[in-house]
């Protein structure tokens, strides 16, 4: 279960209730620098859950999460952010009269002072126009850039929500369901861009598919009722009966 | 460029409308002027930060009480315009840190509960005149030029609202107002990706409140007195209505709604006494047939865009 080296992200004993629910219990996940980990499960099995409780967005009821080195459990959303954490969301998340630009703009102005500057102009501040510039590119939006958000297609905006997440140029990458709702084709194009996201950055990308999840995914973690089922390779995984269990509803 | 122009004329015909016109339009004006500076200055919280105040009159009145306060007791630029500002930015500090926390419904009524303690605050205490307020305010000068000259005041009181003006367009379109726009469409997305969303609308609600503290401290001098009422809700609510009459979101709209209010105001109460009917229906009309104002009017139908 350890590969050498200290983990970029260390969850010990996870948990998280809502009343009388158990939504995620006692997880302990760690995932190492520059890999690519896929969190996979039924429905409710807590995934996003996990999602919420890494990036602040909910504070867990007990458990620790680690982040390069430093406790992170607890901390408000944008605290989180700044220290290298980014997510996408399962249901698109964007800015709806705002244009592909605009979007990228604001992702990637958000670490600096700049943005609290009330007189200056957005282009005397150049760095995170080029950085969105650059991030266009890799979501495949370059051609798109002045576009309004609510007038791309589905997939187009799916593509987007990634480059949010992406352009604050985070070293960890929390992917809800990427290719949620999206045609075959679709699907194909967005496993391609994620596969040509630098090494870098460390992904956890939450994912039905199964193709994506065995051509993007160096180790895949199976969530089942909050808690971890098993934990290895796709193949690993694959051939554990307790997951084509869980897959195919009760034994 | 076109826009550039209109505002150019508006500008240059507004400067030399004493010229040609009797006190009474000319006072007029002047009230469109300084309320429209008051409707742009809520416009920037609501129609940008999507932050709908329904205690805007508190920092139009800290800024007029303050403005009556210094001015009587030393006149000079000072009392006139720098201390009424930054009364008006401390008490919207002060009101921004509590009721920032909330937002939407809750927001709109903090916001009302506060300005409505400033009313009741006012109207009760004796050394600010109580009910009657604070009268005969002198006109003082202001950078060494006498403002009791009826055109010199016009003029200082357009730079002013044209330099207010200049101002809150400069911050919509800086970066950080970018980041208001960002959190008025989404602003759980927007701390996601690492802003400290507060701290911004904190901060953009002590603009607004600054510039509506000059409004106050200039509707203050032109009239020469300021009373509780300034603090009442209604004052809130026409601004409110005058930014929407004009087109929220659009700072320039603000100044034409303010227009457009007291314009109509004044000549339907000219003819009747139940101006306030005909008033509720034309706001009625408005919004229901020209849902973006009249600048959403204008831009439909010349083609004008932002």
């Amino acid at each position: 279960m350890t590969v050498a080296g200290t983990p970029l992200l260390a969850t010990e004993g996870l948990t998280r209730h809502f009343g009388a629910l158990m939504a995620l219990n006692g997880v302990s996940l760690h995932v190492e620098p520059r890999e690519r980990r896929a969190l996979i499960g039924p429905n409710g099995a807590g995934k996003t859950t996990l999602f919420n409780l890494i990036t602040g967005s909910l504070a867990p009821s007990a458990g620790r999460i680690v982040f390069d080195g430093h406790p992170i459990a607890g901390l408000p959303p944008h605290v989180v952010a700044r220290r290298g954490i980014s997510r996408s969301f399962q249901r698109t998340n964007l800015f709806p009269e705002l244009t592909v630009l605009e979007h990228l703009r604001l992702a990637a102005a958000s670490g600096g002072r700049g943005s609290y500057n009330i007189l200056g102009t957005i282009s005397r501040l150049p760095r995170p126009l080029v950085r969105a510039r650059e991030v266009a590119e890799a979501v495949d939006l370059a051609d798109r850039l002045g576009e309004q958000a609510s007038h791309l297609s589905y997939g187009e905006q799916r593509q987007l929500e990634i480059g949010v997440a992406l352009a604050t140029g985070p070293k960890l990458l929390l992917l809800d369901e990427p290719t949620a709702g999206m045609s075959p084709e679709e699907t194909q194009r967005m496993t391609r861009m994620l596969e040509g996201l630098p090494r870098e950055i460390t992904l956890l990308i939450i994912e039905h598919d199964m193709d994506v999840v065995s051509s993007l995914a160096d180790r895949v973690t199976v969530l089942h009722y909050g808690e971890v089922l098993t934990e290895g390779t796709f193949d690993e995984v694959k051939r554990d009966p307790r997951v084509y269990e869980v897959y195919l509803g009760s034994a | 460029m076109a826009r550039l122009v209109a505002w150019l004329v508006l500008f240059g015909s507004a400067a030399v409308f004493p010229l040609f016109s009797g006190n009474y339009p000319v006072k007029l004006l002047q009230e469109i002027l300084i309320w429209g500076i008051f409707a742009m200055s809520l416009d920037l919280l609501m129609g940008y930060a999507g932050m709908v105040s329904f205690g805007h009159s508190a920092f139009f009145g800290v800024g007029g009480y303050v403005a009556a306060l210094a001015l009587t007791h030393s006149p000079g630029t000072l009392s006139a315009l720098l201390l009424p500002a930054l009364a008006a930015g401390l008490a919207a500090l002060i009101i921004g840190v509590f009721s920032i926390r909330v937002s939407g419904v809750y927001f709109i009524m903090l916001t009302l509960a506060f300005s409505q303690m400033f009313y009741a605050v006012t109207f009760q205490a004796a050394w600010l005149g109580a009910e009657d307020g604070i009268v005969g305010v002198p006109r003082a000068p202001v950078l060494g030029i006498d403002l009791a000259q009826p055109m010199r005041f016009h003029l200082y009181l357009l730079g002013l609202v044209a330099l207010a003006a200049l101002l809150l367009r400069r911050v919509v379109r800086s970066p950080f107002g970018h980041v208001l726009r960002g959190i008025h469409e989404n602003e759980g997305r927007m701390q996601a990706v690492g802003y400290a969303v507060n701290r911004y609308k904190l901060l953009a609600f002590v603009i607004a409140g600054t510039v509506a503290g000059v409004a106050g401290a200039l509707y203050t001098q032109l009239v020469g007195s300021i009373t509780p009422d300034a603090f009442l809700w209604t004052t809130s609510g026409e601004a409110l209505l005058m930014v929407i009459i004009g087109g929220t979101g659009t700072l320039g709209g603000s100044m034409l709604g303010a227009a457009a209010f007291i314009l109509l105001q004044t000549l339907v109460s000219s003819y009747t006494e139940r101006w306030m009917l005909i008033l509720g229906l034309t706001f009625i009309l408005l919004v229901l047939f020209a849902p973006g104002g009249i600048v959403g009017a204008l831009r439909g139908r010349v083609g004008l865009r932002a």
